[in-house]
């Protein structure tokens, strides 16, 4: 017999008790880990940014246009070394429940850019020969079961075709399918030629959603991006360059502000983690003043009462801390596949996982606290006499 | 019996001017005010008296349960008025029995893991652990319940263990504060049997506080208390009553 069997007896005896709160941890653990591996994978793209691309929108929104023409201009600001400009589709295949994203590239340039999309030498030929040729991410390929050769109907919710019905399909035929090479990165989009975009599309000739560019000296990116802010100043469309990280983040932030939304609902639950488990220590210790009295009576120490105490309550909350985010990594697993387009690489990161831990353990010491200091200053004659 | 004959090692408790004083908000409650007391070793004390006269607080001084105001407490030859509340906790566990009106026995454990709680306290092997866990389930008759939980036995069995558990570390003093005020008389009967027994057939001193004088003849000598003073008779009790 230990102290350990000490707790363990504490915890059984009220097993309904202990297994409500217990599971009310489990689960705040398990959302928690299902909203760090979210937060995560909306952070990706801003964790493998890379530090030499910097990204140039619009001064007021990723999603005001700016001038094709601009590439040019940037092009010739010191320290640029290149520049290629994207442009957000939009369109839905099939069902709008199958999103991924779709952008118009000039092909050859794009592939210089990020060089990180590994595409065959036959597609790249196959690419800059096909007119409306796309290539597309091996998961979205995989996904939707495309091969190369496939014709692709994508219905239009922006850019509609010139001189044809609204509802009318853009079609492309998949002429490669490129993979990411580095942990994490995005294989699920569409990439099409901007010059068959541009000269299909009904509206809006000559302008562009947003542009990557190449810096020589990623110690000087903050002051190329300045250079080129300067540039379009005053101009009918100005620009804000940032580091591609910065970009991923704010593209992150707009789509909800995942980060802000995570933390508020952690919060929320861990308050209320605070509140059901140290009421159930709380009453537990109440309940025990009798059982406690003689421990320190028969020569326990109050320290070491209060040792057990806080044992007990951090011994509860990190088992149930630790069985949630296990249930979170297996729950993961399954909604990796059905979230691939949206989510890249759905898994939890093993400092999440720590810094669950170290959550656990501390709300653990945050709920045994005051039952324990309680238990430690019970003055044993008064506990026995009482009852 | 005189206090003296039962032993010839000296006394197991000398208590001298014993002041205990409680404060109840700014008011100072005096309980004991400079009291005496030798218990011989060997002896079984029954204590009486009305209720709130300073039984407990008596008793709890003597354990090292509390500390006097004033005065000394000398048991088996410790001045344990002088020892701080760490050194305290470490001493009882070793020298002292507590059986209790209530016998507070752990839910969630056995009855041998109860009686092995104060063992935790101590360096024994898992061995001797266990030995001395059947020795004094043993002496109180309970070998065969030995893997009961406390809800499954009779408040007599509860008390029982309690005993067990209080003679685990095998400690020359047992305090019993109204060790039978929760059990029925038939009940009662067998726990003093059992603490005579031990008295008798171990030598372990006994320190009893009851409320019945049945009970405290049991003992081999019986001190009332009022009003914070002892004395032999029951007088000054009559008075009151
Ligand atoms: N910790 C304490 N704080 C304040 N007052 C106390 C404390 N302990 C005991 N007293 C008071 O001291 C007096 C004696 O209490 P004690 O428990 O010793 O009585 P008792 O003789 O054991 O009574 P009973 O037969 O009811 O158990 C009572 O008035 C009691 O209220
Ligand atoms: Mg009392």
């Amino acid at each position: 017999m230990t102290s350990l069997t000490l707790i363990g007896a504490a915890l059984r005896r009220r097993k309904t008790r202990t297994f409500l709160t217990f599971s009310s941890v489990v689960f705040a653990f398990l959302l928690f880990g299902l909203l760090s591996m979210i937060q995560s994978a909306f952070s990706m793209g801003v964790e493998i940014a890379n530090e030499d691309r910097l990204v140039v929108r619009h001064r007021v929104s990723l999603f005001q246009m700016l001038p094709q023409s601009y590439e040019a201009d940037m092009e010739r600001v010191p320290g640029v070394v290149d520049a290629v400009h994207m442009t957000w589709f939009g369109g839905v295949y099939q069902d709008p429940a199958n999103f991924f994203m779709q952008s118009p590239v000039e092909p050859a340039e794009f592939l210089d850019m990020y060089p990180e999309f590994q595409l065959s030498d036959e597609a790249k030929e196959r690419w800059i020969s096909t007119r409306d040729g796309a290539i597309v991410g091996r998961a979205t390929a995989e996904r939707f079961g495309w091969e190369v050769g496939d014709r692709i109907p994508i219905q239009p919710t922006i850019w509609t075709l010139a001189g044809r019905p609204e509802t009318d399909a853009w079609e492309f035929e998949i002429v490669g399918i490129y993979s990411v090479s580095v942990e994490g990165g995005d294989e699920t989009q569409m990439l099409f030629r901007y010059d068959y975009f541009d000269e299909a599309r009904s509206f809006g000739r000559g302008q562009v959603g947003w542009f990557a560019v190449r810096v020589a000296d990623p110690e000087q990116a903050a002051a190329v991006a300045a250079a080129i802010d300067e540039t379009f100043r005053n101009s009918a469309a100005e620009t804000k360059s940032e580091p591609e990280g910065a970009f991923a983040a704010g593209f992150a932030n707009q789509v909800g502000n995942i980060g802000l939304i995570v933390t508020g609902i952690l919060g929320a639950v861990f308050f209320t983690i605070l509140l059901v488990a140290g009421n159930t220590m709380a009453q537990s210790v109440r309940e025990r003043v009798g059982e406690i009295g003689l421990m320190k009576a028969i020569g326990f120490t109050g320290a070491r009462v209060q040792r057990l105490i806080l044992l007990e309550s951090v011994t509860l909350v990190t088992t149930a801390g630790f069985l949630g985010m296990l249930l979170a990594v297996v729950a993961g697993r399954g909604m990796s596949a059905a979230l691939s387009a949206y989510l890249p690489g759905l898994a939890l990161r093993p400092e999440d996982m720590l810094l669950g831990l170290g959550l656990a353990v501390l709300t653990g010491l945050v709920v045994g606290i005051f039952p324990a200091r309680r238990a430690m200053r019970l003055r044993t004659a008064f506990a026995l006499r009482r009852l | 019996m005189s206090e003296t004959d039962s032993a010839g090692n000296g006394p197991m408790v000398e208590a001298r001017g014993v002041v205990r004083t409680f404060r109840r908000g700014r008011t100072a409650v005096p309980v004991l005010r400079g009291l005496d007391l030798r218990i011989a070793d060997g002896e079984f004390l029954s204590l009486m008296g009305p209720s709130g006269s300073g039984k407990s607080t008596l008793l709890n001084l003597v354990a090292g349960l509390d500390r006097p105001n004033e005065g000394e407490v000398v048991v088996g030859g410790a001045p344990i008025h002088r020892l701080s509340e760490r050194r305290l906790a470490a001493w009882r566990a070793r020298n002292i029995g507590f059986v209790f009106q209530f016998s507070n026995l752990l839910a969630g454990l056995t009855a041998e893991k109860n009686v092995a709680l104060p063992l935790l306290l101590t360096s024994f092997s898992g061995a001797e652990r266990k030995r001395r866990v059947a020795i004094a389930l043993e002496i109180v008759g309970l070998s065969d319940r030995a893997r009961h939980r406390p809800r499954e036995l009779s408040g007599g069995e509860q008390q029982r263990v309690g005993i067990a558990r209080a003679l685990v570390n095998d400690p020359a003093l047992l305090v019993c504060d109204e060790p039978t005020g929760d059990l029925d008389r038939k009940t009662s009967g067998e726990i003093l049997d059992l603490l005579a027994a031990l008295n008798r057939e171990q030598g372990k001193t006994i320190l009893m506080v009851t409320h019945d004088p049945e009970a405290a003849a049991r003992g081999s000598r019986t001190l009332h208390m009022l009003d914070g003073q002892l004395s032999a008779t029951a007088e000054a009790e009559a008075v009151v009553a």
